[in-house]
Formats: C-alpha cells, structure tokens, sequence
C-alpha cells in the first residue's frame, strides 16, 4: 500500500481527515525547505504538498506568485526541489510528499528522468496544474510506473461524468478545487462545496480533499465536515513572506498554525 | 495530402492542445462547440462579413510598392514588392479581424464582459473598440512596463471605456498579462469572454484566431490574380505569436508553389539572450495552454524576451507555427532591431507609409529576398499594422523629445 493510501487508511480509522499544508519549494530559501517540511509535520501535517516553483503560475494568486519568484530567486530548480524531498526523507518515513506545479520544468527535466528522481527522492504523488485529463495518457503510465499516484484538480465547472472520468484515471486523492478563482482567493461557499463532494462520492471511493481558499482554523474545521482533507497554502505561504527576512523563526511558526489547525479539525 | 488542422483536440502534430487547471476545461469545450456550430451558420457568417466589411473597412487593398521594389532592385536582383495593407483596417492593424470574430461569438455566448491581454496595446484598442460597440464591459491587462512604453494606447483604450489593468508581475511584459488575463477568466468564467489577440492559448484559440485572420489570405487568394496574374512567389509576415502570418498562410497551405516565410524579432541577435525568436533559437516545451516552441531556460523558467517591437516581444508562437516548422512547409527566420529600424524608415521615406515596427520585420526580410531574385519574381508582405504607435519609440531611440 502506497503511503498516501495508507495515510487515509490510518485516519479513516481513526475518524480524522488529513490535514494538506501546501508550500513552495525554496521560499525563501532551499537550505530551509526540508526543515520547514518537518516543522510541518510537527504541528500536524497528515501530507505536504510541496510546490514546484514556476516563473509563470498562471492559476496562482499572488501569494504563490511570490513565493515562486522568491524561491526562483533563491536558486531553486527542480533538480534542488527533488533533493529538499530527499533530504526531508532522511529522517521522515512515514509522511507523504505531493509534488505540485506546472509542466514545462518537468518537459524540460525529461518526463523519464523526473519519474526515476523523483521516485528516489522518496516523492508519492504528483501533480501538475497545467497538465488535464485530456493531454495526461502519455504522462500517467510513466509516473504509475514509478509508484507516483497523478494527483488531479476537480472544480466547480467540473460536470458529474467528467469528475468520474478524471477519478478513473487518478490514485491517491482527488483534490477539489472549492471556488471559481485561482489561489489565495477568499469566497468559499462551504455548503456548495458540500454539494459537490457528496455528489462526488457517488462517482469514486477515492478520499477527497478540498482546497483554495481556506485560510483560518473555522473554515478548516468546517471543510474537515465534509471532505477527507484539507489543503491549506496560501496562508501558510503568507507567513513564510512576512518571515522571509528571519527565516530562523519560521519553523515555529508553521508549527503553531498548523497546530491551530489540527486542533480546529479534530475538536468535534 | 489535405492539411486537417487542429485535430479535435486541439493538436497540431504534437503541439498545441489544451494545458489549462480544470476550472477552465469545461468553458473552453462550450466555446469549441459553440465555434463548431457558428462557424457554419449563415445568419453568424453574414453577420461577420457585415462587420468586416462595413466597420474594419475590408478588404485591405493589395498595393504594388513600385518605388521601394526599384530603389531595393539598385542593389542587384530586384523582385516586386507588394504590401498587403492591413494597416488600413479600422484601430490600424489586422488585430480588429479577430476581435470582431471573437466579440460577436461572446454575444451569441451571452457574455456581458469581455477581457483581453495586450502588449503593444493594438489588440487591446482592438477589443475595446468592439467592447464599444457592442456595449459591453471591457477590462483590458497589460503588463506594467509596456503601459509605461505605449501610453497613447493606453489613453485610447480608456476613451473607448475600457478599464485597463497595469500587470506587475513577472516580468511585466505580454505573457504576464497572459498570465493575469487566465486568472481573470478562471475567476469570472460565468459572465466572462477572454479575446485572446493571437494564435496561441488552449484549443480552441489558436484556431479561432487563425480562422479569424484568415480573411487576408483569402483576399490575396483573389487580389493576387487580378493584380499579378499569378499567385506571388513567397509571401512574407512577421510572427510573434503570429496570427497575421498565420492568417495570410492558412489560405495558401494548398499552394506548394508559394513560399511561407514567417519573421521572428531577433532584437540584439539570436546568439544574444535579447531576443523574441523561440522558433529560431528556442525549443518545445508548454507555456499558456499549448506546446509549442519557447524561451526558457535550462530548468523550464520561462525567459525574458527582446525586441524593440513590443507586438513581438512574446516567448511563444502559435502552435501551427511550431507545426509549419517541422513540416517544414513554412520557413521562420530573425530580423534584429537595427534591420528592422531600417526598414521602417525606408518605406515611410519612399512610400509615404509608416509602418508598425513589429510589419518593419518582415518588410526587412523581404529586402534581403528580393535582392536575390529577378523582376520576374513577386513577394507580397503582410504590413499587419500602421506605425503611428511606434513613433515615440523611435524618436526616443533618436533622442528626439516629443510632446
């Protein structure tokens, strides 16, 4: 059983939902990347998703944006991000790390070779923003291949058969995207978004997590009623700007909100 | 063999298709159904022509630069020269072909709000000018730098009512405008039409557009018999996401025996990072929505461009361009800034008409070819737009004050 399968089993059984923290690789700088993975987990990361940073994130807000010139600045490549995994899984077996962002970095890594590092590195799952259904056959047998579960965004304008299609072809989880918008953004509607997951569970028995615009413990906990995870990234990513000149205090405050958000989610 | 593209999905060969987050798939298969039904329907069609005709003021006439072609033949060779006069459409450029199209499939979509991307800012005085008159809300993006380069069009769009959205990311140029512009469309896709103003994007824009612009070569299809006899040699446009050039060759697939040159913006030269020329000098990869050929570096970064034509300053091209390449039935080639400058000079000198800067390029190109071939030998240019924009871009470079 892959681990991000075994990290739903385990909390099905124990009546939780995963907590998702999203952050950019290399922001503010790839030196303090894996340290900040373990700061997450240490408040109570069930899974990170770890971004790939991108100079043109064109379904990120500017947050993300940010980050991603932060951490381009910074040096990061794709060849730095796999190795912050590596360095995280040195001393972490057990969480898994879904690698997130756009194609062209990995068309330009080599599709093979980014399955081959990335399995290496200790990475679960991938998944890659611009890269839909419809353009994904060539790509999903390579990274099944390697024991990479393809991650895939469902949205509001997502129609019912669409969503089982998509959900036939992905592993691990299906990330719902809960609002019309790009991230950081801040109207989520949580009994839409209820709506949809419950219709969603009739198409697929793949644990569902929901993300975009969750940036507080209430929502969190509110969302963790109805879903199976809970992605939380721009508001992570926030704190990490308002850091990114004292980055040694950063590891703290990650834990505390992530802290506060796990205790949010598990007090019902 | 036929030329049949996009295949359904959007591909042309292995480039093109859609690489776009969800939230826009399902918007982008209403519009390729939407198009699929329109593009054949009579009252869309009359509908379009009217516009064309009466509101751009098409077609374009096919002019015989009989000055240029004999002060370029003192060189040697000497083929004739012919422009195709975009520039004397409605906004001064071919963009209005396509903002025209767009525009009226938003109104059959029942859309109320239009948003476009713009670099130099002739699309965006395009779609704001069809915003006008079609009365609908227009928001226009562009990077901050080009709003500092090309204030007049800046100007001109807020007349026309249009709200324009300085674009500080990135590199603040075109394709974070681009960027910005998705963003938008992902956030009010209910209400929403993204005009897009070239051949690139998810399927279906690259052939929308193309299908759009393909007006000039079906003129050319009839102007060249009337006024040459024959159809030209080689036929000449500048590419930077290169829907000009794509809508003067696309009627000409089926003619082997004219010659496509599509031109990129060499800016400082090819074999200077300072360049626009991702046919020439990039290679394939994804960049809004499509594979194509780009600009990026190493790790897949997307780079920075030059060109002193901000039209051409993109670090992407239409994916039928990428496709033309590698078939090899279209050749793409550079042009740098100082050429370029040349050129415009010359035909605004010898011809009484101001080109754009980003039309210089291919006019340029088309010097270097006619110097090679015989007066027996015609190549027609696209002059895709007027250079009234451009002038304070050249009188700086001059160290000219204005204004």
């Amino acid at each position: 059983m892959s681990r991000i399968d075994e990290t739903f089993s385990r909390l099905k059984g124990e009546g939780r939902q995963a907590l998702i923290p999203y952050i950019t690789a290399g922001d503010p700088h790839p030196d303090h990347s894996a340290g900040l993975m373990h700061a997450l987990v240490a408040g109570g990361a069930d899974i990170i998703e770890l971004g790939m940073p991108f100079s043109d994130p064109m379904a990120d807000g500017p947050i993300i944006q940010l980050a991603c010139e932060r951490a381009l600045m910074a040096g990061t490549t794709l060849r730095r991000t796999l190795a912050m995994v590596a360095q995280f899984r040195r001393t972490n077996r057990n969480t898994p790390v879904v690698l997130m962002g756009y194609l062209n970095p990995i068309e330009r890594f080599g599709l093979d070779a980014f399955a081959a590092a990335a399995e290496q590195a200790g990475v679960d799952g991938v998944l890659i923003v611009d890269l839909g259904l419809e353009e994904a056959d060539s790509y999903l047998p390579v990274l099944t291949a390697r024991g990479l579960a393809p991650i895939f965004l469902l949205s509001p304008t997502t129609p019912l058969a669409r969503m089982a299609r998509i959900a036939e072809h992905a592993s691990g989880y299906l990330y719902y995207v809960s609002l019309k918008g790009v991230t950081g953004a801040a109207n989520l509607d949580v009994a839409a978004v209820a709506a949809q997951v419950q219709a969603l569970r009739g198409v697929t028995a793949l644990p569902v997590a929901v993300g975009f615009g969750i940036r507080d413990p209430a929502t969190a906990a509110a969302v963790a009623q109805i879903a199976d995870g809970v992605v939380v990234g721009s508001a992570l990513v926030n704190q990490i700007a308002e850091l990114a000149e004292q980055p040694e205090a950063l590891p703290a405050r990650l834990t505390a909100t992530l802290s506060a958000l796990r205790n949010a989610m598990d007090a019902r | 063999m036929a030329y049949d593209f996009p295949d359904a999905r959007g591909h042309f060969g292995p480039y093109g298709g859609q690489f776009v987050a969800e939230t826009l798939m399902e918007p982008l298969a209403r519009l390729t159904e939407a198009y699929a039904r329109l593009k054949n329907d009579p009252a869309f069609l009359a509908e379009l022509d009217n516009d064309l005709r009466h509101y751009v003021g098409r077609p374009s006439p096919l002019y015989h630069a009989e000055r240029l072609t004999a002060k370029w033949a003192k060189n040697g060779g000497g083929a004739q020269i012919w422009l195709k006069r975009e520039d004397l459409n409605h906004t001064g450029a071919h963009k209005i072909n396509n903002t025209v199209g767009q525009a009226l499939l938003a109104k059959h979509l029942g859309k109320t709000r239009i948003i476009a991307e713009t670099g130099a800012g002739q699309h965006g005085v395009a779609t704001a000018t069809i915003a006008a008159r079609l009365g609908l809300k227009c928001v226009v993006y562009m990077g901050a730098e080009d709003v500092q380069r090309q204030s007049p069009n800046v100007y001109r769009m807020k007349l026309l009512g249009a709200e324009v959205i300085p674009v500080k990311s990135g590199t603040q140029t075109l394709k974070d405008a681009l960027n910005e512009a998705l963003r938008d469309w992902v956030t009010h896709v209910d209400d929403t039409f993204y005009i897009i103003g070239t051949v690139a994007g998810p399927h279906p824009y690259p052939m929308l557009v193309r299908d759009f612009n393909a007006v000039v070569g079906r003129e050319l299809l009839t102007q060249c018999p009337e006024r040459i006899g024959r159809l030209p040699d080689a036929m000449v446009a500048c590419v930077g996401g290169g829907s000009n050039a794509i809508g003067m060759f696309y009627p000409f697939l089926p003619h082997p025996e004219v010659r496509l040159v599509g031109v990129e913006a060499g800016g400082h030269g090819i074999d200077t990072p300072d360049h626009a020329a991702p046919l020439s000098a990039g290679m394939p990869g994804v960049l809004h929505g499509n594979k194509t050929y780009i600009m990026a570096n190493e790790d897949g970064q997307i780079s920075n461009t030059h060109s002193i034509s901000a039209g051409l300053d993109y670090p992407g091209v239409g994916p039928e361009h990428a496709w033309l390449k590698d078939s090899g039935r279209a050749q793409y080639v550079a042009v740098n800034d100082e050429p370029a400058l040349a050129a415009f000079h010359e035909l605004t000198r010898v011809e009484g008409i101001i080109p754009a800067l980003e039309s210089a390029h291919a006019l340029a190109y088309a010097q270097q070819m006619a110097t090679g071939l015989g007066p027996d030998h015609h190549i027609v240019v696209n002059l895709s737009g007027r250079g009234d924009k451009d002038i304070f871009t050249i009188a700086k470079r001059e160290g000219i004050e204005l204004l």
